[in-house]
């Protein structure tokens, strides 16, 4: 069995970004960027049922600028195979990774596509849904636990009333929840056997995708700082609260 | 993403975007060596110090992960730089000095001269199990008597029919207690200083522990004794004569220091910030003083200079043109900074400063070690003192 999975470069995740002053862009200058945290649940997911024998193979994708090959390393040395890095300098919207998504199942022919429920930076999760979409193929996203048998795979999803488990005829796409699994470390000698791991670069042209972006961004802006507490002396004050000072009434 | 048009903002804990300045595996070594020492070191060290005790299994820890030898190039070990090697010794030192020193005189005191020093079956003998931890190293330089005059060593090696027997005691050895492994050197017949691997278990060959140290109480501490021990000609390093063998194992450990220092040093600049502004006197926080604030200034502006000096370092050591005199400036710069702004932080948690339940008392006084061996602070201004005059003032 193949399994595809992809991963984003993004802020890591205890940062806190700003907006630059045209509050059109996040100021990522300065910030230490890292492989999106649930992306990384995904390899790691991976090269699990790889290590179970009932996988063969595990390829790690990436999508954008020449500095998301780090990301691309990082899941080599957690165990991937081989990677492969769509080359661009545009922006990618969710819909747009899908079909990039698409094109390169389309290629690889793989029997299971692992992604993350989302990226930490525009906190979508559009892109396995779609991908699921443009593929005819069944999804099991918010996966929580993923066991296997007789060319079917079963997911348990984490969804609002509790646990759902269902079962996926294969090639199916499943995205990763934060409870899948925890990350292994990445020993030194493993980032050192990344290295002499395939990366193959393609430019998002070769591909035939049209990326234009659908959705227009109008504007960023840090979250409104919190207000302090105060304590209210009875329910009168507090519904006044309520209706003029949070306007919530 | 660039944007030339506006200024950047700053960033407070990484002034210099040192982060931006590593390769790819470099950072990812640093991640590994963070992660491990903040989930597996950080819950044991109040304990440990508290019961000066060393967890033997960290050196397997260690090992596992491929932080043991991480710079030597050798088949045996990861093959990385000395910028990892310094990095991965600042993570493990942010949580304390007794670790990183458990992990230097593995990776810079043992294996480094079997790597650099050692044949073949040496390197092939020792350096997998002690990449691996399996086996723990020491280094015996030090007497109780010669220090910084290392070279007045008293310790002799006799040659005889089947090696050579050595005599003589060495004091202040990190590991020596628990080690399997020892490097030792000692003086031949001829006056010349030779190293010896010896092992745990051999005739006339004991390693007492110090205790009651006040300092790097997580990292055990003792003597090497040695009473005719016979050592195998094969167990002789044959690369080096003189004292630059064992100075040459120093500078590769007084580089890894000055990155370690500074770790030590961020936590307590970090401890002290966020401790000034949570503690609330008169009013507002202790961080509103302009005491406090300069003295924040001081610590990040010495820390971040520090550290963009070990990164040229390294950066000089993986090109082969790091001199031993800017190891020692960069050892003697980070001890001495990182002990002054331990001081300053202990003095900013006030009455708190003294407890166990804030790392920055412990962190000085494992400083005053780092501030004093492999070279004390004085030492190694003498070193350059006498690298700009000429004259050698010891």
């Amino acid at each position: 069995m193949k399994i595809m999975t992809a991963i984003k470069r993004v802020p890591d995740y205890n940062l806190r970004v700003r907006p630059l002053p045209d509050q059109l862009q996040v100021d990522l200058r300065n910030v230490k960027m890292s492989i999106n945290p649930f992306c990384e649940i995904a390899v790691e997911e991976a090269v699990r049922i790889k290590e179970r024998g009932i996988a063969s193979e595990v390829i790690a994708v990436s999508i954008g600028e020449d500095a998301c090959k780090e990301q691309i390393r990082v899941a080599l040395a957690i165990g991937a195979d081989r990677g492969i890095f769509v080359k661009t300098n545009a922006e990618i919207q969710p819909l747009a990774s899908a079909k990039i998504l698409y094109a390169l199942y389309r290629q690889e022919q793989p029997d299971l596509v692992i992604l993350g429920k989302q990226s930490i930076d525009g906190d979508n999760n559009q892109t396995g849904q779609m991908l699921a979409g443009l593929a005819g193929l069944p999804q099991g996203t918010f996966a929580s636990a993923v066991t296997f048998a007789e060319g079917a795979v079963t997911v348990t999803r984490e969804v609002d009333v509790g646990l759902e488990t269902i079962k996926l005829t294969l090639p199916a796409v499943i995205t990763a929840d934060l409870r899948l699994n925890t990350p292994r470390y990445l020993t030194l000698p493993n980032i050192m056997r990344a290295r002499k791991k395939e990366m193959t670069t393609i430019a998002l042209d070769s591909l035939n995708v049209d990326v234009t972006p659908k959705i227009e961004l109008l504007g960023v802006a840090s979250p409104t700082q919190r207000q302090p507490c105060t304590f209210v002396n009875d329910a009168v004050e507090l519904v006044d609260k309520l209706t003029n000072e949070a306007r919530v009434l | 993403m660039t944007n030339k048009k506006f200024w950047a903002d700053f960033n407070w804990a990484d002034p210099f975007l040192l982060h931006q300045q590593l390769t790819d595996e470099e950072r990812m070594a640093q991640d590994t060596a963070h992660r491990y020492a903040q989930e597996k070191l950080l819950p044991r060290v109040v304990n440990a110090f508290r019961d000066e005790t060393t967890d033997p299994s960290i050196f397997r820890e260690m090992g596992a992960l491929g932080l043991l030898g991480a710079m030597i190039q050798s088949d045996h070990c990861p093959s990385m730089s000395y910028t990892a090697y310094g990095l991965i010794a600042r993570e493990i030192e942010r949580v304390d000095s007794g670790y990183r020193s458990m992990m230097s005189v593995q990776s810079s005191l043992t294996m480094f001269p079997i790597d650099e020093y050692g044949s073949t079956a040496q390197c092939d003998k020792y350096l997998p199990r002690l990449a691996t931890g399996e086996l723990i190293g020491c280094f015996g330089l030090t007497e109780a008597n010669y220090g910084s005059d290392a070279g007045g060593m008293q310790t002799r090696a006799q040659k005889v029919a089947d090696g050579y027997l050595l005599n003589g005691s060495k004091m202040w050895i990190s590991n020596s207690p628990i080690a399997d492994v020892f490097i030792v050197w000692a003086k031949t017949e001829d006056d010349v200083v030779r190293g010896f691997i010896l092992e745990k278990g051999w005739k006339g060959l004991s390693a007492p522990t110090i205790k009651g140290k006040l300092s790097l109480r997580t990292s055990v501490t003792g003597e090497i004794v040695m009473d005719d021990v016979l050592v195998p000609f094969e167990n002789m390093l044959p690369g080096v004569q003189g004292l630059k063998g064992p100075m040459g194992c120093l500078s590769s450990a007084r580089f890894g220091i000055a990155w370690g220092a500074l770790g030590a040093a961020e936590t307590c600049w970090h401890t002290a910030r966020q401790y000034t502004l949570d503690r609330k006197q008169f009013k507002r926080p202790l961080a509103a003083n302009q005491l406090i604030q300069k003295k924040l200034a001081d610590m990040q502006t010495e820390i971040s200079l520090g550290l963009q000096g070990c990164l040229q370092g390294a950066r000089l050591k993986d090109q082969g043109k790091l001199a031993p005199e800017l190891v020692s400036l960069l050892k003697r710069n980070s001890c001495g900074k990182a002990l002054d702004i331990a001081r300053n932080a202990r003095d900013m948690l006030g009455g708190n400063g003294i407890s166990e339940e804030f790392p920055v008392m412990r962190h000085l006084l494992n400083l005053e070690t780092v501030n004093t061996y492999e070279g004390t602070h004085d030492i190694h201004a003498l070193i350059l003192g006498r690298a700009q005059t000429g004259i050698a003032a010891f």
